[in-house]
């Protein structure tokens, strides 16, 4: 399904704002994503297997902050984030 | 991933690591014609970027964004392309019962024993080591420290330390045994292994500690500690800790409360600030050493007085400067704004190997200050630039 990247991890998939990547659920996905642009995971969902702060996750058009969320019926996940900091 | 295509640092560089990415300033062979590069990691925080002296190409950069969790990059062409870390620092997942810890950022980059091509170091915020053993493409834990039994007694709470974090730094290895090594911790102490990092023994005999109230005269002034093990690691604040390249034996520390001075084998640090001007005092957050002389060092006093402004006492900027292991200071402030009300972070003071040495420095208002002679005379090598949090010398192959 295709996946929206927004500014500040586009240096990972050399500047594509809309990728591909796959998985029945959000995790799965983000573990796709992983493989095909090695690192951007670890950006947004630390080690304890969190979103990290100021980045947001739609799927269905809904925001979701549960990684087990299932992608059924999804055509696309949009990641956007907020610019903090000053 | 390809970042940041910054002009190429060549020669003699200084490396500047800012609140908004990093910078290179290129200089002459003789040290008087500086040229600065665009910014690399433009709008990320890099807390270090440091060159590899063993092969004067390798750069790491420790790097995160306000919104983005923390990584590391590695340049192998001097900063020409730079790859991430496959593995960047990072806990394991807490197990039912433990305390989740997610690196906030990694502060401090060291490259490993001469005898160990591609071993580095890297201290992060909350407090742990990290090592490498390629060249800073995976990073695993230091479990000898990280995962030591007291480790959240000897710790700083991340979420009451310091504002930028409590902050694991200064990772010293010795040139004679790959085996021993220090780090401080700050707020911690100051921590030594002879076991490469298995088992560490604190090292703090003689340290103010920085429970002690200010004293009256504006001058803090603290007793020292005489504990042996002290299982509350945050009554100690080492700032920046410095082994001397030639004489690895000899330890400078600029210390939240003071400046000391320790010549191993013997475990008590002196406090050789003391012996600043009592106007002066001796706070401050960096000390840098002479690249041969294992008596001379310098080191940027700041006021430590009230809510510590952290910036020069006065607002008069100036380096002191000793000649003798602390015995006398002189003060250094030919070149430098008579009036001045900046900070020069810990990592923010750097010596070349030159002769006579070169000294430079990084101010938080973006200023990098520079002298060739020692000391005796500087001038402003670049300014404008972002919040400075490191400066590094480097000789590029």
């Amino acid at each position: 399904m295709k996946v929206f990247i927004p500014d500040a991890l586009r240096s990972y998939t050399e500047q594509r704002p809309c990728v591909e990547a796959d998985g029945a659920t959000l995790d799965e996905l983000l573990m796709d994503l992983d493989q095909r642009y090695p690192g951007i995971r670890f950006r947004m969902i630390n080690e304890q297997e969190e979103m990290r702060p100021h980045v947001a996750f739609f799927v269905r058009g809904e925001k979701t902050r549960d990684l087990r969320e299932s992608l059924a019926g999804s055509t696309e996940v949009v990641i956007m984030q907020a610019l903090s900091g000053g | 991933m390809s970042e940041p295509g910054v002009e190429l640092a060549s020669g003699q560089t200084l490396i500047v690591a800012t609140r908004k990415g990093v910078f290179f300033l290129n200089c002459s062979p003789d040290r008087r014609e500086w040229e600065l590069s665009e910014p690399g990691f433009l709008g990320h925080v890099c807390h270090h970027v440091v060159l590899d002296p063993r092969d004067a190409r390798t750069m790491l950069a420790a790097a995160v964004t306000g919104h983005l969790g923390p990584t590391i990059f590695r340049s192998d062409d001097a900063g020409r392309s730079w790859v991430e870390a496959r593995r960047p620092p990072a806990f394991d997942k807490a197990k039912p019962g433990e305390t989740p810890r997610v690196v906030d950022h990694t502060f401090w980059l060291s490259p490993g024993h001469p005898d160990e091509p591609g071993v580095w170091y890297a201290g992060s915020s909350p407090q742990a080591l990290w090592m490498s053993e390629d060249a800073g493409a995976n990073w695993t834990s230091v479990s000898g420290f990280n995962d030591h039994p007291d480790y959240e007694l000897l710790t700083e709470d991340p979420q009451a330390g310091t504002p930028d974090g409590p902050v694991l730094h200064s990772i010293l290895i010795d040139p004679r045994d790959a085996r021993h090594m220090y780090f401080g911790l700050s707020g911690g102490g100051v921590y030594e292994t002879l076991d490469k990092g298995d088992t560490w023994q604190y090292l703090n005999n003689g340290m103010a500690t920085t429970i002690a109230e200010p004293a009256g005269d504006g001058v803090r002034e603290a007793q020292p500690s005489s504990i042996e093990w002290e299982p509350f690691g945050d009554q100690h604040d080492p700032h920046c800790v410095q082994m001397h390249p030639l004489h690895p034996d000899v330890l400078y520390q600029q210390n939240h409360c003071g400046i000391y001075r320790l010549q191993r084998p013997a475990d008590t640090w002196e406090r050789i600030g003391d012996n600043m001007p009592k106007e002066i005092g001796d706070i401050g957050f960096v000390v840098g050493l002479h690249p041969r002389d294992p008596e001379t060092c310098w080191v940027f006093p700041m006021d430590g007085t009230d809510v510590w402004p952290r910036t020069s006492p006065g607002g008069r900027p100036a380096v002191y400067a000793t000649r003798d292991a602390g015995r006398t200071w002189q003060r250094q402030d030919q070149g430098l704004p008579e009036r001045g009300w900046f900070t020069v972070k810990r990592q923010a003071m750097s010596v070349d190997g030159g002769e006579p040495a070169g000294v430079y420095f990084g101010t938080t208002s973006g200023e990098v200050w520079g002298s060739i002679d020692e000391g005796a005379h500087w001038q402003c090598l670049a300014q404008h630039l972002p919040e400075i949090y490191a400066v590094e010398h480097a000789t590029f192959a």
